[in-house]
């Protein structure tokens, strides 16, 4: 478990962080937490030939809330997130998200951009900013900076719209909005482990119950997050006897991987129990969010 | 033989008459004198190490397939690049070295390397040396090697059909191994049954997995034609003899050093002695020192698991409960090789094989088979949660045929205390227990009524909740002649008969008084050192503190034997006693010493609080000065007496017999006993299984420090959860390995671990002279099936499978249900 041999950079300057990845293209990889790409690279699983380490950039740990946003910079760790309590206040998706992340441990070190570039289909961020429908901020020094909706950013299995000469300099989570709930649930077969299952949900009531926006997001049963086509159930009250059938819609189209963990039918059902019980508690907390607004 | 056991208890040296006013040391919970060391980053383990200068490291190339012949192996590029030493390949190993012992007729040949042909994913086709790490592992990727692939044999059901591919062609069938046997009246007890239960048991393969991997620093030392070998090795030290005879060298040029820290193994660090073969043949080839620290990759894929096992299992009852006799048709997977000490996976438990149970007859057929699996070796309770998952599964059945509440099956056949010492019919013999007294208490602890009644009610809102009991004889302290058990006797016959389970210990005491104690037991965290300390200390009368416990094993300058080791739970019942019995050499010379001086008998003297002191009081004197007398003025000694204190014990449970002529064996030195109820409930949603309440009563004999033997039990435990709903060593029908990492391979962590309630119902072995037991094994071998026998009755299902991952167990409840694998 040693790496193959590789080139080191550790650059003083994001200008001088994006000019390395223009001249090194796909030969080059950023190290960031290296909470995946170390273990990667000691099982020569991957085997980038420069690695162009951003942990010396300054200002790149900002967390800070703006235009109704939670906007987290590249190098900011998923345990200061966890740590900031007016941040978790923004993005309560966000909170319930983060202790599934891995380990204590590995969340001091592990950014949250960086779990978003990696793109593993059963992590939890990618997962929480595509039901969010927040947005990815890459930049390169060809082209500078742009936008990229979580919706279009996450391609397949490790696959994301970044270019090779593109670095994650930020990620945009929208913050809470009146009358809107949130739910996150995961199954995994240990604390800490990757989630077999995992889902996102968020619901948005009008002050007369309507339920304005159901969104809901599945991670664990496809090569990205995936998020279900519910709009068929937007502009309607919604009962607690919706939601089975709301359950079973999500995963309708869904078609979950077989491995060691579980079989495909495992899968769908825990989909469906889980997208049952985060509706459950999304629209719980959509309902105290509209009380508390009607008064 | 019943008559000589019981005189065995006389033969400790009695030499120090009991006083009342000697602190006592054994059965204080004593802190660890390992601890400070190991929360402070000072344990020396083997990577901590650096005993030659120069050193080269190593890394192995392994084998991508199961299953295939060798066409090519060109080690050229590999060479080439800068940094590199010397590859070693097959052809090298099979110039220098002789294949490994096997201890069964069918002999498959057994390497430290892949020769010609690769029998799992994971062999060691070639060693590169160089450099350092990295540039030994970018030399692997040089290595041009061609493979023609085999038809792959995977599960042991494959292993037995007639035309599975032999993986040893010289074999000439993948079923390398096949005994009987019978004890007792065995037709007789079938032509009385009333009923029969039958039914087929499956229990997996899944390991140790330490924080510490293997490794080995192996220097060849040209002049003196000798390897010196650092490496976590802990015995039995059996292996040394194989692996001299491996390397073909007089044993006293194989010198093999254990560092006085080893990061756990749970039996797991025994199979590490191909390796040192391996490295050792390197660093000659090579001609410099060679270091080798496994990776966590290499350790998950061939390192050493426990056996699969497939069991067809017959029990003959009566309607009343009483278990009049046992079929065992039982099939072990070692996997691609037989490597020493296997077959003992079968042969551990076979005098053991009618557990805690009076069950006079019982026939046994004993299979092996080789697959393109991981080789096989020791993990915690070796053999015996293969053994007990049989027939604790067995009993639950026999209960729910009967209609009769399982507790009541095994109250009419548990062993009463009256019966010990019980001479179990396949040649066991236990020495002491009151095994009915351990279940009452723990029906208490568990409060047994309330658990039904809390199923009941569980089960009337259409939950799935179940209990499970299970009760294990733990065995402890092999007889290291049981293993001979798996050869016929007339083959048994042509070598040496071996019996016994010999252990060690040396003390000295230096010119100034101070006193150290060298161990052969090569702990791996048990805290060995703080319980010699203990003994010593009380025998000396001393404070633990005073007495400093080395952990390293060296042999050429330790006291050991082939026993040695740390493996078996041998070091209660067994090192424990060497270690006095040093100690009482010690304090016989210091109190003769003391006499001398004092001008008063013998047993007028006695050591307390650091000094000789007469009976009468008038004369106290420091041990120091005691001590000193034998450094500094050895004129001053009684007459005859030799200067210096040094003295070495060598203890073994004298009566362990090689087996007899009626293949019947004492597989162990002494045997302690376990009952484990447990309360789970089934989420049927996900299939996870929760334990909601887990109680396990242990008869460990004399217990000689309270506080080591409950983290043993829970160490126990943990490990035994793993088996049961987390750990398997997973293949696919390619043989190739699908739990590779530890992402694929989950072991509990804390988190996943319930909280357990521990009782007691101690009895002292009357065959060791301190009385004590083993302990931390049992609930290795009893948690799986007690997990098991409580989702089946949760389930209200006969046939579980381990582990009983979440998948697993929700696959179990859907209608069209499929085995998921």
């Amino acid at each position: 478990m040693k790496p193959a041999p590789f080139d080191y950079y550790c650059p003083r300057s994001l200008d001088e962080a994006l000019a390395l990845l223009a001249q090194y293209g796909d030969e080059a990889k950023v190290l960031a937490g290296g909470q995946s790409l170390v273990p990667a690279m000691n099982m020569r699983l991957a085997r980038p030939g420069v690695i162009v380490d951003v942990n010396r950039l300054p200002e790149a740990a900002v967390i800070e809330r703006c235009d109704g946003s939670l906007r987290v910079g590249m190098l900011a760790r998923q345990a200061d997130l966890e740590r900031m309590p007016v941040a978790l206040d923004a993005v309560p998706l966000l909170a319930q998200a983060l202790p599934h992340v891995g380990h204590w441990q590995t969340r001091n070190r592990g950014t949250v951009c960086g779990s978003l570039a990696h793109a593993d289909p059963s992590a939890e961020l990618p997962l929480a900013i595509v039901v969010l429908d927040g947005a990815i901020e890459a930049r390169s020094s060809a082209r500078g900076t742009r936008w990229i909706a979580a919706g279009q950013f996450f391609e397949s299995y490790f696959q994301t719209a970044l270019q090779n000469d593109e670095i994650v300099v930020g990620a945009s989570f929208p913050a809470r909005r009146e009358g809107w709930g949130y739910a996150f649930e995961e199954f995994a077969g240990r604390h800490g482990d990757f989630a077999i299952v995992a889902v996102a949900c968020a619901v948005a009531l009008e002050p007369n119950g309507v339920a304005s926006e159901v969104r809901l997001g599945l991670g664990g049963v496809a090569d990205k997050p995936h998020l279900a086509p519910l709009t068929a159930y937007c502009g309607r009250v919604l009962s607690q006897r919706d939601l089975p059938e709301i359950a079973n819609a999500a995963v309708a189209d869904i078609e979950p991987p077989s491995d060691l963990r579980g079989s495909a039918r495992y899968r769908r059902a825990l989909a469906t129990n889980l997208a049952q019980r985060a509706l459950t508690r999304a629209l719980a907390s959509a309902r105290t969010a509209c009380d508390g607004l009607a008064q | 033989m019943e008559a000589s056991r019981a005189s065995e208890t006389a033969t400790v040296l009695p030499l120090t008459a009991p006083n009342p006013a000697r602190r006592t040391w054994v059965g204080a919970a004593t802190l660890r004198a390992e601890d400070p060391a190991l929360l402070t980053g000072e344990g020396r383990f083997i990577d901590d190490l650096s005993p030659f200068p120069s050193e080269h490291h190593a890394a192995i190339l392994r084998s991508p397939y199961a299953h295939a012949r060798i066409t090519r192996l060109d080690v050229k590029p590999a060479l080439a690049l800068e940094g590199v030493t010397a590859v070693i390949t097959g052809a090298d190993v099979s110039a220098a070295c002789k294949p490994f012992p096997v201890g069964i007729e069918t002999r498959p040949v057994f390497y430290p390397c892949a020769i010609d042909r690769v029998r799992y994913m994971g062999e060691p086709v070639a060693v590169v040396v160089a450099e350092d790490r990295y540039i030994a592992e970018d030399a692997l990727e040089l290595i041009d090697v061609g493979y023609d692939p085999l038809a792959p044999v995977v599960e042991i059901e494959d292993a037995l059909h007639a035309d599975s591919l032999p993986l040893h062609e010289a074999v000439g069938s993948n079923v390398v191994h096949d005994r009987s046997f019978a004890y007792g009246d065995v037709d007789g007890a079938f032509a009385n049954a009333e009923e029969f239960v039958e039914a087929k048991f499956v229990f997996p393969k899944y390991a140790s997995t330490p924080i510490e991997t293997y490794g080995v620093i192996a220097h060849y030392q040209r002049a003196a034609d000798t390897y010196v070998v650092h490496a976590n090795f802990h015995g039995p030290f059996i292996l040394h003899s194989l692996m001299a005879q491996a390397l073909q060298i007089p044993s006293n040029r194989l010198r093999i050093v254990v560092p006085p820290d080893i990061g756990g193994s749970y039996g797991i660090k025994s199979a590490v002695y191909p390796y040192i073969v391996l490295i050792a043949l390197a660093s000659k080839i090579a001609g410099v020192p060679v270091r080798w620290i496994e990776d966590r990759i290499e350790h998950l894929c061939a390192s050493s698991s426990s056996t699969d096992r497939v069991t067809w299992a017959r029990a003959a009852v009566l309607k009343d409960g009483t278990i009049l006799g046992l079929h065992l048709d039982q099939v072990d997977n070692t996997g691609a090789y037989v490597r020493a000490p296997e077959p003992a996976c079968l042969y551990r438990m076979h005098g053991t094989v009618t557990g805690a149970y009076r069950i006079p007859a019982v026939a046994i057929r004993n299979r092996l088979v080789s697959t393109n699996k991981l080789p096989t070796g020791l993990n915690r309770g070796y053999g015996g949660q293969e053994q007990y998952f049989t027939l604790e599964r067995l009993v639950a059945l026999v209960a729910k045929r009967l209609g009769l509440d399982v507790i009541e099956v095994v109250r009419r056949n548990l062993l009463r205390k009256e019966e010990f010492p019980y001479h179990a019919p396949a040649g066991s013999v236990y020495d002491s227990g009151d095994y009915h007294a351990a279940l009452e208490h723990a029906l208490e602890l568990a409060d047994y009524p309330a658990l039904m009644a809390g199923r009941e009610s569980a089960r009337a809102e259409g939950r799935l909740v179940g209990i499970g009991i299970g009760c294990i004889v733990e065995p402890s302290g092999s007889n290291m002649g049981y293993i001979s058990i798996a050869l016929p006797k007339d083959l048994r016959d042509r070598s040496l008969p071996k019996s016994g389970c010999t252990e060690a210990a040396t003390i000295a005491i230096d010119p100034l008084g101070a006193v150290t104690v060298r161990l052969s037991t090569t702990p791996q965290g048990q805290g060995h050192r703080t319980v010699a300390a203990q003994i010593v200390a009380q025998e000396l009368g001393l404070e633990p503190k005073q007495v400093e416990v080395l952990a390293e094993l060296d042999t050429q300058t330790s006291a050991w034997s082939i026993a040695s080791g740390s493996y078996s739970s041998r070091f209660a019942p067994v090192a424990a006693v060497a270690i006095r019995n040093a100690a009482r050499k010690v304090a016989y010379k210091l109190k003769a010493i003391a006499a001398h001086q004092f001008g008063v008998a013998f047993e007028d003297v006695d050591l307390v609080e650091g000094a000789a002191r007469s009976a009468d009081g008038t004369h106290v004197t420091s041990l120091k000065r005691i001590a000193g007398a034998a450094h500094w003025n050895p004129s001053s000694l009684p007459d005859g007496m030799e200067p210096g204190i040094y003295e070495t014990a060598y203890y073994s449970i004298g009566l362990l017999r090689p087996p007899d002529d009626d293949d019947r064996v004492d597989s162990s030195a002494v045997y302690g006993f376990v009952v484990d109820l447990a309360l789970v409930e089934v989420d049927s949603r996900t299939g996870r299984v929760d334990v909601k309440q887990y109680v396990t009563v242990h008869d460990s004999g004399t217990v000689l420090n309270p506080m080591i033997v409950d983290g043993q039990i829970r160490g126990g435990f943990a490990h035994g959860l793993g088996g049961a709903l987390f750990e398997e060593i997973a293949y696919d029908e390619n043989g190739t390995l699908r739990s590779g990492t530890l992402a694929d391979y989950p072991i509990p962590t804390a988190s996943e671990l319930p909280t357990i309630v521990i009782g007691h119902v101690d009895v002292p072995s009357p065959f060791t002279p301190l009385g004590a037991k083993g302990v931390g094994e049992g609930n290795a071998m009893s948690v799986p099936v007690v997990i098991a026998n409580a989702v089946a009755d949760a389930l209200g299902a006969n046939e579980v499978r381990l582990p009983l991952v979440p998948h697993r167990v929700w696959e179990m409840l859907q209608p069209n249900a499929v085995e998921a694998r």
